[in-house]
């Protein structure tokens, strides 16, 4: 092993030397992220910029005078905190956006902002500002439905222009969440939602009783009908039929008449005229 | 880059493990991707070869440095270690010699074998896909199968489940319920779980810093917008949430179709769309008042039966009679007469009163006392004689 380096001595310590240069030299972009080269401080060069012709890979610097700032190159997100927008119909509206964002001058954002973070402190306010001027122009309703696209087509693009400054492309702004404030706003609407709905409740149940009374008439309408129609071809017949039954039911005691009846009859009765000889 | 391949090659045996390395590479988590389900986020540990069983037919390898089985790997390594000339390349016949030499060299070829073998071979399950990167430059994707990679640092592979669906719950399980808000302005309790999975792995991992988060934060804006062009009876109709359910599918789509996520939205299914519990009390009495109202048409309804039934019944019954009554209209008056007195009669007291000059004492009294007394003793019949007064 000894007779090993001594023999090539002058080969282990070049290889050693070219070693530790190239790890001091060598660095790796991945994909994910963008690098700017800073020689004492002056950006001299980038690497894999989304508009740039280098690829993700490995790179060398000059040892010591360069640094590599390394800068995200995907998506990245900015989020603000809820905020409360008065519509211009004076209601009060819980707001949550988010905008995506896309580094795509790194170089200028390294200068101006320093870091992703720097951009996002920057840009917040500004989405924050942005989203209260469009939605405040519209009314509530408006706000939830119809011209939220173009609302937030508005607020991209203004927020857009100011992102360029930090060498940002802004891709997309959503709103998140649209929610009634705590408190009297959100009182007052569960207060509508339950006076609607015992109003609709009231309304079901008179319809209810009203379809019911409806269909009890034109059943007694109907039965009459038929009545009338079965009995009107003969009314003097009907008379005495009807007679028979009514004396069935009214003094008849298997028709299940509790009391008992008692007939004094005249001996003129029709019922006796038999009885008495007579013809 | 073949010259310096083999330059990082020894270097890289070298360096292998060691932390300070200056190399990007290797660094297989990525901030905002450790809380997902199933995204493998940095290099897995490639289940061949299988570690503990030695092969022994490695003649400089001791049986008990649990080596790798794939003794090929191994004579492959160790042959191209002593052309590579990299220091310790005496060491080679070393342990074969029991003459007290120390094991280390030894050891530490083992393990730097054994690491390049997990970092060269991959089997890719049928269900994932693998991103190469080499040098952190992304070069290629791994379809299914096995594969072969140059070792790290100088490949990173990244194996991740792309056609298993995996599916978030909005809200999460820790969540409160957020109410939304619908077209009519009222608030809807609503929860929905989000089907999706990977359709290009390139851009799931280079677009997004936060893919995971990004489908829930797109779901959410997605949910909210389509909620707010309905009302709220739409939400609650089996309709509406179908239409809801496609139209967050078609936003979600669209919105992350311009993030280029690579990300394919299979599905949203709206869970449970209910009133906000402050108000669930109004709402139910809504149920019960359509109940109420059901009931009390029902009710007539049976009303309106029984009323039908009977006059159709009665007016049949007429008809018949009647029919035979015009057959013979006198006999079946009589007939008919008859058979209802006998029917009353039977069942009732009566007397006969002799109408004339004679006047009668009705013993009212008793004949209600003796229809108490025996009301099943049939009738009793009470008759004055007639008399002959016409003759």
């Amino acid at each position: 092993m000894g007779s090993f380096f001594a023999s090539r001595r002058g080969l282990v310590i070049g290889l050693a030397i070219a070693v530790v240069l190239f790890f001091l030299s060598a660095f790796v972009v991945p994909e994910e992220e963008q690098a700017v080269v800073l020689r004492a401080g002056e950006p001299v060069g980038t690497v894999n910029t989304t508009t740039g012709d280098t690829n993700a890979g490995l790179y060398f610097r000059v040892p010591i005078i360069d640094q590599v700032r390394r800068v995200e190159k995907r998506l990245l997100d900015l989020e603000m905190n809820d905020e409360e927008v008065l519509s211009n119909d004076q209601q009060r509206l819980l707001v949550n956006a988010y905008a995506r964002f896309r580094i795509v001058d790194p170089v200028r954002m390294v200068e101006r902002a320093g870091s992703t973070d720097g951009v996002r402190a920057a840009l917040e306010p500004i989405l924050n500002s942005v989203l209260r001027q469009e939605l405040g122009r519209r009314t509530f309703q408006a706000m939830l439905t119809a011209e939220r696209g173009a609302a937030l087509a508005n607020v991209r693009a203004n927020l857009d222009r100011q992102a360029r400054q930090y060498g940002a492309e802004v891709i997309d702004v959503q709103i998140k969440r649209t929610d009634l404030p705590q408190g009297a706003p959100l009182e007052s609407a569960f207060q509508r939602m339950e006076t609607d709905r015992e109003r609709e409740a009231r309304t079901i149940r008179a319809q209810g009783s009203r379809d019911a009374r409806i269909i009890r008439a034109e059943a007694d309408a109907e039965s009459a009908r038929i009545y009338a129609e079965a009995f009107g071809k003969d009314a003097s017949f009907y008379d005495f039929y009807r007679a028979m039954q009514s004396y069935d039911a009214t003094f008849a005691k298997e028709n299940g008449n509790g009391a008992e009846s008692s007939i004094i009859l005249s001996p003129d009765n029709e019922y006796l005229r038999q009885f008495r000889g007579r013809r | 880059m073949n010259g310096f391949t083999r330059l990082v090659k020894n270097g890289g045996l070298w360096m292998a493990g060691k932390r300070n390395s200056p190399w990007g590479a290797g660094r297989g988590g990525k901030a905002g991707n450790g809380n997902d389900s199933g995204d493998g986020s940095g290099p897995r540990p490639d289940p061949t070869p299988p570690p503990g069983s030695s092969g022994p037919r490695n003649p400089w390898l001791p049986p008990e440095s649990g080596s790798s089985g794939n003794g090929n790997v191994e004579n492959i390594f160790a042959r191209g270690r002593g052309r590579g000339g990299g220091g310790g390349g005496g060491n080679f016949r070393m342990p074969q010699r029991p003459g007290g030499k120390s094991w280390f060299p030894v050891a530490v070829v083992a393990i730097v074998a054994l690491g390049l073998g997990a970092t060269m071979f991959h089997v890719v399950d049928a269900e994932e896909q693998g991103v190469v990167k080499t040098l952190g430059n992304y070069t290629r994707t791994l379809e299914p199968g096995f594969n072969i990679s140059a070792p790290w640092p100088i490949e990173t592979v990244d194996i991740v489940n792309v056609d298993g669906v995996r599916a978030i719950d909005i809200p999460t399980s820790d969540q409160q319920a957020k109410l939304i808000l619908t077209g009519d302005q009222n608030l809807v309790d609503l929860s929905y779980v989000v089907r999706w999975n990977i359709q290009n792995l390139e851009n799931f991992k280079f677009e997004l810093v936060e893919p995971i988060e990004t489908v829930s934060e797109v779901a959410e804006a997605a949910m909210r917008a389509s909620v707010a062009e309905k009302t709220l009876d739409e939400t609650f109709s089996g309709q509406g949430r179908a239409e809801i359910e496609l139209a967050v599918r078609e936003r979600m789509q669209r919105v992350l179709d311009g993030y280029a996520a690579g990300i394919n939205i299979l599905g949203v299914e709206i869970d449970k769309a209910d009133p906000p519990g402050e108000v669930v009390d109004a709402f139910r009495d809504v149920s019960v008042a359509e109940q109420n109202a059901d009931a009390a048409r029902n009710q007539a309804r049976g009303y309106a039966q029984q009323v039908l039934a009977q006059a159709e019944g009665e007016a049949e019954a007429f008809n018949k009679v009647y029919e035979q009554y015009r057959l013979a209209p006198e006999v079946t008056r009589q007939r008919l007469y008859y058979e209802t007195m006998e029917r009353v009669l039977r069942q009732t007291d009566k007397t006969i009163v002799e109408p004339g000059n004679v006047t009668t004492y009705l013993p009212l009294p008793e004949i209600r006392k003796r229809a108490q007394q025996a009301p099943s003793q049939g009738s009793s019949a009470t008759v004055t004689a007639p008399t002959k007064g016409g003759q």
